[in-house]
């Protein structure tokens, strides 16, 4: 019954998680466990997580990927989530809902965008400090 | 004044799933818009859950219901669960157990334009919320 795993994609140095179907608890904190996981594996730069096919989410899944964002955080990665649906931001704002730490971009396109320059800035920062450019 | 009433029993958070999906549906055939179907289903995500957590089980009814010429949805929530001590506090903002955001009851009460609470320590609690048509 719990054997409902969201697929996790590499493009590039980024992870893509496209969630699709409604998600109960369990299977929440499952796929917050094999992101994570993902990530420590793939050593990817940014994750993406599209909720296009969302139509609702609640303080439960709110939490889940605020705990994401933090967690990926610890570990060097950026978490972006895009695709939002309209009725879902104003739910989760009325809700009282905030995410702090999570970049938000309007669809996937952008959203690997913002990940990109996310990148290049960094690999930037670490050039202007050390002299070194940073191999990719 | 109130047509047939659609009953999702709580035991686990697969039954949360159900509820909400039940309550949209019905708000979906009652001609409420995008943005009020999330409404209601995220309130009654909220209540189901607050259920599945504090009183392990429980029961969600929804049905349609009319006033003064005007449609809308009621959902009841009812457990035999632990109850709740002090109710203005629940609904107090940033209220919080450690399973919680804070933001249940408050939250849900903001998504919905009735929010009533009925709760007696070791007796159970029944929360009922109401939307209405605009």
């Amino acid at each position: 019954m719990n054997g409902l795993r969201i697929p996790i994609l590499k493009v590039e140095n980024i992870l893509v998680a496209s969630i699709q179907v409604a998600l109960h608890d369990a299977s929440a904190i499952q796929f917050k466990d094999d992101l994570l996981q993902k990530i420590f594996e793939t050593r990817a730069h940014g994750v993406i997580i599209d909720l296009t096919a969302l139509d609702l989410v609640d303080s439960f899944i709110g939490r889940m990927i605020a705990d994401i964002a933090a967690m990926a955080g610890l570990m060097g990665t950026r978490v972006v989530l895009t695709g939002l649906q309209p009725a879902v931001a104003i739910t989760l704002v009325e809700l009282g809902l905030e995410l702090p730490n999570v970049l938000t971009a309007l669809n996937l396109e952008k959203g690997l965008d913002l990940l990109r320059q996310q990148t290049t800035d960094d690999d930037d920062e670490v050039q202007e400090a050390t002299g070194y450019v940073v191999p990719e | 004044m109130s047509s047939q009433n659609e009953v999702t029993v709580i035991r686990s958070d697969l039954d949360i799933v159900t509820a909400r999906s039940t309550a949209r549906d019905i708000a979906k055939s009652l001609g409420f818009g995008a943005v009020d179907q999330a409404r209601i289903a995220t309130a009654v995500s909220e209540l189901a859950r607050n259920i599945f957590l504090y009183a392990d089980s429980g029961k969600v009814t929804c049905r349609s219901i009319e006033r003064n010429g005007r449609k809308g949805i009621e959902i009841e929530f009812d457990d035999q669960g632990p109850g709740i001590n002090n109710v203005d506090e629940v609904m107090r903002d940033g209220y919080t157990t450690s399973r919680g955001m804070g933001m249940g009851l408050p939250g849900a009460r903001r998504l919905m334009d009735e929010f009533e609470i009925q709760s007696t320590v070791g007796v159970g609690t029944t929360i009922i919320c109401r939307k209405w048509r605009t």
